[in-house]
């Protein structure tokens, strides 16, 4: 390997490293304030990017028909919990929320089937159609468990993962997509050659990761989701339902899955069950920040990246083994450094 | 149920079991064959999660490390498959003795996410490895053969799985009835608990771990001598989920939850591969797929006890009997009455800038009973923490029977003699009294995983047996020995805490605001038992509120106000010292 190569490995590892950091933070917001390892997560960034391939060839993208599904369980559940409760007046609301708003977007790309859009309106949409599929999941599967233990709601999200995919195989079909590249541009910086997408990446990914920070920083509804994620009975306490918190972060960390789907569908070519290990490798960004630390996630996550473009390099069919292998290294400096804490298991 | 009418069943299980080649159909033998595999893999699942509170996705793994090496041993090297059986479950172990030994330690949900990570980075080394042929596999296994007899048709290797699954099924049961198989029941009450037993809770995870990887490693064995073709599919993590909702549906926290939810789960897999094609032709594969994954959430989502559990509340319990008397456990010489027992000097502890006990000394005379008192925020429990080493001193020592205790680990401390209790009291619900009472034992047996697996330790459990009753006896719970502790009164759950504490046999026994929450009468009866362990020459350390209860109890006080020791001496000096009234009345009353 000589200094060139190594730029460029370097260049590639940190552009899939900037993927992971938005995924990793995503799994991490969602962990902090509902306790669900949404391990499904990568899922979100892969139906993403197989949308917008759809939406690019004109055709009508599956993620209508999971999002209509979804909608009509998620109203179906919320309609029967509120005439239990009989709190007919709260129905309108319920159904505006959990039916018609995640259809809107569904509606439109239907209607719109066939013509051809320009690419920020498909890129929109795209993200539209899947920003709810995650609350909705989070309504029909987590919500009825919402006071079980983690490890209960990890077992029950890694079924969900399994679930989704075969739908996921079901509405797009088993053909690998790749998306337009969103600019052509290239440059060459001594000597070394760059191209826009990839600066795109890690500048989204810039950009992304601080937006989040100055949300949780300078609003109250960031504030609120701290909240949550330090003590959810002392946040019921001043009025912060976890309900509400938890379709927060779902919705923002589903926006971060969605941009990043966008953003790696022209460098890669997608499949339906792409997003697991995509997913998974934010993970271990993920559990080196211990799946706490917003940033020694991301730096977690862009090491991943490093790493699994060199180890591509001497190996491409050992990729995911190193991968995965660094997690052992990586829980045993974990499980050292943090002093033993007590862990009470939840008695069943 | 007598044991007797339980035996019987257990032998027209058996005799059904060895009739089903001649009643059933081949194809029901195949998935008899199915059933029996997958079982000893959830069987081991149902140890490590349902009992020891592991839950592990990375089973799969496990299961395929056995079938690829006794697959490459047999068709590449040519040795014959006993030899793989000896690879399969060397391999296997190892590779689960250094995956636990870095990952045992984590808590609960991070144990769990790294077995997805191995079960992932197992699965594609057996997709890339040339010599295991990749994806597509090891085909041509030679079958099982026995002097000569070669198991190759389904109902010759049905008899093989059986035997095997029965035999691990009493094994397990065996090992669960014993000393070790009480420290895997204990786990699931966390670290401190454990600990404070004197039980080493990572070696018995660690132990728990690859018992379940080795069952894993002979259902992997007898798999690739059926199926005769290994390739990485079967190995993947999905199915080390489908394991996880065959012990779920069974009921985790039983052993024949692992039959049973393999039976079920495989004869459903199996109906829905030929209804499904009929409903949605073309897309019945990834149906499958979702219609388990949708089942697997409803079922966690509503019933997640599982099947066993339902059926045993139908069927007549075991009636247990009382173990007749027959000697004891060895009993400490209590040390001479008057001697200094524990000392403590200077004794400090810190978090970040506070200072939770600051520079304390104190010493306890065996005999005697000394309370540790103060108002709130004064250090006691923190004292209490360093006493019995759940917290490391940062200055000081800790001096203990002449020895030093200060830099020891919980686990040692308890051994060394000190038995406790705890404030909100520690019990694992779903235990008898008379096991929970054994588990104190465990500091004072010995026997290991292997006598108790095979019940070699027999002599040694009903002399423990025999010590437990008497500290059931003694606390006034031995007519309910046979109940479950989570039913009990929260009264009488601190006693059992104490006949468990008793039954480690200590010199020191330390209570942690032990009449916390008792009524009137139940702590009268509390008194009168601390007062009758006293006079039988045991040494108490009491840290209590309720003033009453403490001045009328203890030879001797310490008081703690803001981490420092105000005053020490009798109930009558306490009370008239000045400094102890400002402390908890803010001044002069």
């Amino acid at each position: 390997m000589n200094g060139e190569i190594a730029a460029i490995l370097a260049m590639d590892g940190i552009a899939s490293g900037a993927i992971y950091v938005l995924i990793g933070l995503g799994l991490v917001l969602i962990f902090a304030v509902t306790r669900v390892i949404f391990v499904p997560f990568g899922d979100i960034a892969a139906f993403t990017a197989l949308t917008l391939a759809s939406l690019e060839t004109g055709g009508l993208p599956g993620t209508v028909g999971l999002v209509a599904v979804l909608a009509v369980l998620a109203a179906a559940m919320e309609g029967t919990a509120l005439v239990r409760a009989r709190a007919l007046n709260r129905l309108p609301r319920a159904f505006l929320f959990y039916l018609v708003l995640p259809l809107v977007p569904a509606a439109a790309v239907w209607l719109a089937a066939g013509t051809t859009l320009s690419m920020p309106l498909r890129i929109g949409l795209s993200l539209a159609l899947v920003l709810p599929i995650a609350p909705l999941l989070d309504r029909v599967v987590f919500r009825p468990i919402a006071d079980a233990s983690v490890l209960l709601l990890l077992t029950v999200a890694v079924a969900l993962h399994f679930a989704l995919s075969g739908l996921g195989l079901m509405f797009f079909g088993p053909e690998g997509v790749r998306t337009k590249p969103l600019s052509d541009v290239v440059f060459d910086i001594a000597g070394l050659i760059v191209n826009a997408q990839t600066l795109l990446i890690v500048a989204a990914s810039i950009v992304f990761s601080g937006m989040l920070f100055l949300f949780f920083e300078f609003t109250i509804q960031g504030k609120a989701l701290r909240a949550t994620a330090v003590n959810r009975t002392g946040a019921r306490l001043v009025g912060i339902r976890p309900a509400t918190t938890g379709t927060i972060a779902y919705l923002l960390a589903s926006l971060l899955a969605g941009i990043s789907g966008v953003l790696i569908a022209p460098v890669t070519t997608i499949f339906y069950d792409s997003g697991f290990l995509i997913g998974l490798k934010a993970f271990v960004g993920a559990i080196i920040g211990a799946m706490a630390s917003y940033p020694v996630t991301a730096l977690g996550a862009v090491l991943v990246g490093l790493l699994e473009s060199f180890s591509s390099f001497w190996s491409s069919a050992y990729k995911e083994v190193v991968v995965f292998g660094l997690l052992i290294p990586v829980l045993l400096w974990r499980s050292l450094s943090m002093a033993s804490t007590d862990e009470e298991e939840a008695e069943e | 149920m007598t044991a007797f009418q339980l035996r019987f069943a257990g032998a027209g299980t058996i005799l059904l079991l060895a009739l089903a080649p001649v009643l059933l159909s081949p194809f029901s033998i195949t998935l008899l064959n199915y059933i029996g595999i997958y079982a000893l893999a959830v069987l081991g699942l149902v140890l490590l999660a349902g009992i020891g509170g592991m839950l592990s996705f990375g089973q799969a793994a496990f299961v395929g490390i056995a079938a690829y090496a006794t697959a490459w041993l047999t068709v590449r090297e040519g040795y014959s498959p006993w030899f793989g059986l000896v690879l399969g479950l060397a391999l296997t172990g190892l590779v689960a003795a250094i995956l636990g030994a870095v990952t045992l330690r984590l808590g609960g949900h991070f144990l769990s996410l790294s077995t997805i990570a191995w079960g992932l980075a197992i699965y594609f080394l057996f997709g890339n490895l040339p010599t295991l042929g990749q994806f597509n596999g090891i085909s041509d296994i030679p079958p099982i053969s026995i002097g000569g007899y070669a198991l190759a048709s389904s109902e010759s290797i049905y008899y093989l799985i059986w035997s095997f699954l029965i035999v691990a099924l009493l094994l397990a049961a065996n090992l669960l009835d014993s000393r070790e198989g009480r420290a895997i029941r204990a786990l699931r009450g966390g670290r401190i608990m454990a600990e404070s037993l004197g039980i080493d809770p990572f070696r018995i995870k660690l132990a728990t771990f690859v018992i379940a990887a080795l069952l894993s490693a002979l259902s992997g064995w007898l798999y690739a001598h059926m199926s005769r073709f290994v390739s990485p599919a079967p190995f993947d993590v999905n199915v080390g989920i489908l394991y996880l909702l065959m012990a779920m549906v069974g009921g985790m926290a039983h052993l024949s939850g692992a039959v049973v939810g393999a039976a079920i789960v495989t004869l459903l897999k199996n109906s829905i591969q030929d209804y499904l094609p009929v409903i949605a032709p073309g897309a019945s594969g990834q149906l499958e797929v979702v219609v388990f994954s949708v089942l697997f959430i409803l079922l966690l989502q509503r019933a997640r006890a599982g099947l066993v559990p339902f059926a045993l509340r139908y069927l007549p319990r075991l009636q247990p009997s009382t173990p007749l008397a027959a000697g004891s456990l060895d009993r400490r010489h209590q040390p001479e009455r008057g001697q200094p027992l524990l000392t403590v000097t200077g004794a400090t502890r810190r978090f970040g800038g506070l200072v939770a006990v600051n520079d304390v000394s104190f010493e306890l005379c065996a005999g005697e009973i000394l309370g540790l008192i103060g108002p709130n925020g004064a250090g006691k429990t923190t004292m209490f923490n360093l006493i019995t080493g759940a917290l490391p001193l940062h200055q000081g020592r800790i001096g203990f029977l002449g020895g030093d205790i200060t830099r020891r680990a919980q686990r040692q401390i308890a051994r060394a003699g000190i038995a406790r209790t705890f404030q909100h009291v520690k019990l694992r619900k779903t235990m008898t009294l008379l096991d929970t009472v054994l588990l104190g034992t465990y500091g004072r047996t010995s026997c290991g995983f292997f006598a108790g697996t095979l019940r070699l330790d027999r002599a040694e459990e009903a002399r423990a047996r025999a010590e437990a009753i008497w500290q059931l006896q003694r606390v006034g719970l031995a007519d309910r020995a046979f109940e479950l502790a989570g039913n009990l009164p929260l009264g009488n759950q601190r006693l059992l805490e104490i006949a468990r504490a008793l039954a480690a046999d200590p010199a020191l026994l330390v209570l942690d605001e032990p009449a916390a929450g008792l009524r009137p009468p139940e702590k009268a009866e509390l008194a009168r038992l601390l007062e009758a362990l006293r006079t039988e020459g045991l040494t108490i350390l009491l840290v209590e509120h309720d003033m009453d209860f403490v001045m009328g109890l203890v030879d001797r006080t310490v008081v703690m106000d803001f981490g420092s020791k105000l005053c020490e001496g009798t109930p009558a000096v306490i009370r008239r010292d000045p400094r102890v009234q400002e402390a908890y009345l803010g001044g002069v009353a």
